[in-house]
């Protein structure tokens, strides 16, 4: 039984406060829709409970099973049994898939895993998400299709065994096919090992695979609604324009677009007014 | 080793040394009776004395090459030029002296020998005191001999190739070289041959400030396919020793030569080493460089594509730590149509430590229809290391082709954050994208190789991330 709790979080990222005092609470057996527009913090979220360097904590706790996060090293949280599948998993080039898992693996077991059962294991995890058995000795995300990466980060998911789990838009990039494989393997492994599970998607197709305990709206750096699987179909029929009016929240400032980049050697194009 | 010595270089795990066990050596300094003594112990024909002191006197008149790292710690004066450490030459390692026999024991050579190795020779300071070969390569009428006895049981042969694409006058160092060679490998494969086993040799300086000037002579005949490993080691001392060696490979039609050094010399060496190799037409030269130890290295393996169609490849890698530089490269000098390189160099530098690549792509009037690439790539892993990367292309006709890649990064803050994220310390994740980036060079070394350079960089990354 873990539990991870998550109060009055504040982070910024370059000096840009996104998360604004951020409640949530997320046990074992649970799994958390976490929902909102684009840009209000939901990967900010994420990467900050990991630890990711560009994600400042201001003010606020975050507690896993009773332990300060904000304490740890990002391979300490990992280790005490937090993951978080990303949305844009970097590319290691030379480094094969196999040798990284199985260094991560060991990385929090007292004795190496033998090879026999490494190998066993991870022949098993490709077949269940329909992976190609050459997976292993490719490069770790190296020349990956954009499903393939998703895929990946279930593969890892699934042979690290983490208690709480955070997947950042995991479904995206997948086809109509995939995103049942990958459903499958994360109801799977939520009911074989009462995993907790924080997740972010704008599909309601793949909340309607995981079948979500818990619904939250993030806007503007907080929790402004929270509840069911219910809540999801609603935002997926009617958008978030509602909540916004129910709740009558202003949003200050919308979310910062690039200005796209002029080139040399291509015709700058005048922006509208 | 005082506690001097092991703050030098901490990591190092080869810098035990033996206690003297020489038999002969010279005097300190080099004289011209210096290379008349090494000549007479070596009871070498007049003409080879006569080339020694050829190159003794275009050593002394010519000067130091004004260009590359800063070489104010070579102190030609306190070096001994030539140690005997036995009487005589081991077939077997029982007949090696014991604390000689101990050493390379501790450096794993009879153990690969027996696995994985077609034959073996180790030198230890200036001579050979082991040398073996399977007797089914032996049977094939292959030569693999040090090169004093290769003088003397095939001077013709000899006589042909030796010091015919390294001139004496080449440059300073093939100078001394030159003067005072001792030792090294002779290899020649006949025509048709093809080894499928590696020959290695093995070198071990054990003095303090001794230089070491071994000189290998590879030549593979016609058709024929031979594999040649080396690697080195050195006690750490305080003070520097000089390793000086030239190499000279010939390449015959449609032979192919793979040559892979890992060179992983304790840090009180000045490695300044002239490898050159000649490729005739159809040939394919592979020069696989690892340049992991060292003070000061300067090494530029060469090939010269002599006729059509010949290939030249150098993949190589540059690791340099605190107190390290590695000034290496390759060049390619094409003088034939239809020619072909390629050169992929990795260079991490690390506490510290300055790693450049200088390398030469020239393609002869001649060279029509030649092509070249080269990929350098860079990482450097903190603030206090730097690295350059000074390429040299030059083309002499309208239809060849040269391509150069080169990029410098440092370590992601994105690939790092990934590793961690699966529960691997930053130093860990940090040693894996560093194996990664150089995996293009540990992929072409025998496997038994690629494990024991893998440990012994993980080795040196200790301590470089902070």
């Amino acid at each position: 039984m873990s539990e991870l709790l998550i109060h009055n979080l504040h982070v910024d990222v370059d000096g840009k406060e996104i998360l604004k005092g951020l409640n949530l609470h997320v046990k074992s057996g649970e799994i958390h829709a976490l929902m909102g527009p684009n840009g209000n913090g939901k990967s900010t979220l994420l990467a900050a409970v990991m630890g990711h360097p560009r994600y400042h904590v201001s003010e606020g706790e975050i507690l896993l099973d009773g332990n300060n996060v904000l304490d740890m090293d990002v391979d300490e949280r990992s280790r005490a049994g937090l993951f978080l599948g990303m949305q844009y998993p970097a590319e290691v080039p030379g480094v094969t898939n196999s040798d990284f898992l199985r260094a991560a693996m060991n990385a929090r077991e007292e004795r190496p895993v033998s090879l026999y059962k490494f190998i066993k294991e991870m022949e098993k995890t490709i077949g269940d998400l329909q992976m190609k058995p050459d997976l292993a000795h490719r490069f770790l995300n190296e020349g990956f299709s954009g499903g393939e990466k998703k895929r990946n980060e279930i593969v890892q998911m699934k042979m690290l065994h983490p208690s709480i789990a955070m997947l950042d838009e995991i479904d995206s990039g997948l086809d109509v096919d995939a995103l049942k494989v990958v459903a499958d393997a994360i109801v799977d492994m939520y009911q074989k090992e009462e995993l907790g599970l924080i997740i972010v998607s704008h599909y309601e197709r793949f909340y309607q695979l995981l079948n979500p305990t818990h619904a939250h709206v993030l806007i503007d750096g907080k929790i402004v609604m929270e509840g069911d699987h219910e809540l999801v179909s609603r935002i997926d029929e009617q958008g978030y324009d509602w909540i916004i009016e129910e709740l009558g929240i202003t949003l200050d400032e919308q979310e910062e677009k690039p200005q796209p980049r002029m080139s040399l050697g291509s015709c700058a194009v005048k922006k509208e007014a | 080793m005082s506690n001097r010595d092991v703050l030098k270089q901490e990591e190092y795990q080869y810098g035990f040394h033996d206690e003297d066990v020489s038999v002969y050596k010279t005097k300190k300094g080099l004289r011209e009776e210096t290379i008349r003594e090494i000549s007479s112990i070596k009871q070498e024909p007049e003409w080879m004395l006569d080339f020694r002191l050829k190159a003794y006197r275009q050593f002394e008149s010519m000067p130091l090459q004004d260009w590359g790292p800063n070489l104010d710690a070579l102190a030609f004066d306190d070096y001994t030029y030539y140690i005997k450490p036995s009487e005589k030459q081991g077939k077997d390692w029982e007949e090696v002296p014991d604390t000689i026999k101990n050493t390379f024991d501790r450096l794993g050579i009879p153990e690969a020998e027996q696995k994985f190795l077609a034959g073996v020779s180790t030198q230890y300071e200036s001579e050979v005191v082991y040398h073996n070969m399977l007797e089914e390569v032996e049977s094939k009428g292959v030569i693999f001999l040090d090169t004093d006895s290769a003088l003397r049981k095939y001077p013709e042969l000899f006589k042909k190739y030796f010091a015919s694409i390294v001139p004496y006058s080449d440059n300073k160092f093939a100078a001394l070289n030159s003067a005072v060679w001792s030792g090294g490998s002779f290899i020649y494969v006949p025509p048709g041959v093809k080894l499928e086993k590696p020959l290695q040799s093995y070198f071990r300086i054990n003095s303090e400030q001794m230089g070491q000037f071994e000189r290998t002579l590879i030549i593979v005949d016609e058709g024929a396919d031979v594999h040649y490993v080396e690697g080195c080691t050195a006690p750490t001392y305080s003070k520097d020793s000089l390793h000086a060696a030239v190499v000279e490979i010939f390449v015959h039609k449609n032979a192919r030569c793979r040559y892979s050094t890992v060179q992983n010399w304790s840090g009180n060496i000045l490695n300044l080493v002239t490898k050159r190799c000649k490729v005739m037409e159809n040939g394919s030269m592979e020069w696989i460089d690892g340049n992991i130890g060292s003070g000061i290295t300067m090494k530029y393996p060469c090939c010269i594509l002599a006729e059509e169609g010949a290939r030249g490849m150098t993949i190589s890698i540059a690791v340099a730590g605190k107190n390290q530089i590695q000034d290496a490269g390759a060049k390619m000098i094409h003088l034939a149509p239809n020619t072909y390189s390629n050169i992929v160099s990795k260079s991490v530098s690390r506490n510290g430590g300055e790693v450049n690549y200088r390398g030469t792509i020239h393609h002869a009037p001649g060279a029509h229809h030649a092509k070249s690439k080269v990929e350098c790539d860079t990482l450097i892993l903190d603030k206090e290391s730097r690295s350059d990367t000074i390429p040299l292309n030059i083309s002499r006709n309208r239809e060849s082709q040269i391509e150069h890649e080169a990029t410098v990064s440092k370590i992601s803050e994105e690939q790092l954050f990934y590793l961690m994220s699966r529960g691997l310390k930053q130093e860990q994740a940090t040693e894996m994208i560093v194996m990664g980036f150089l995996e293009p060079f540990t992929r072409e070394l025998p496997m038994e190789y690629a494990v024991e350079l893998n440990q012994l960089l993980k080795l040196d990354m200790e301590g470089s991330v902070g």
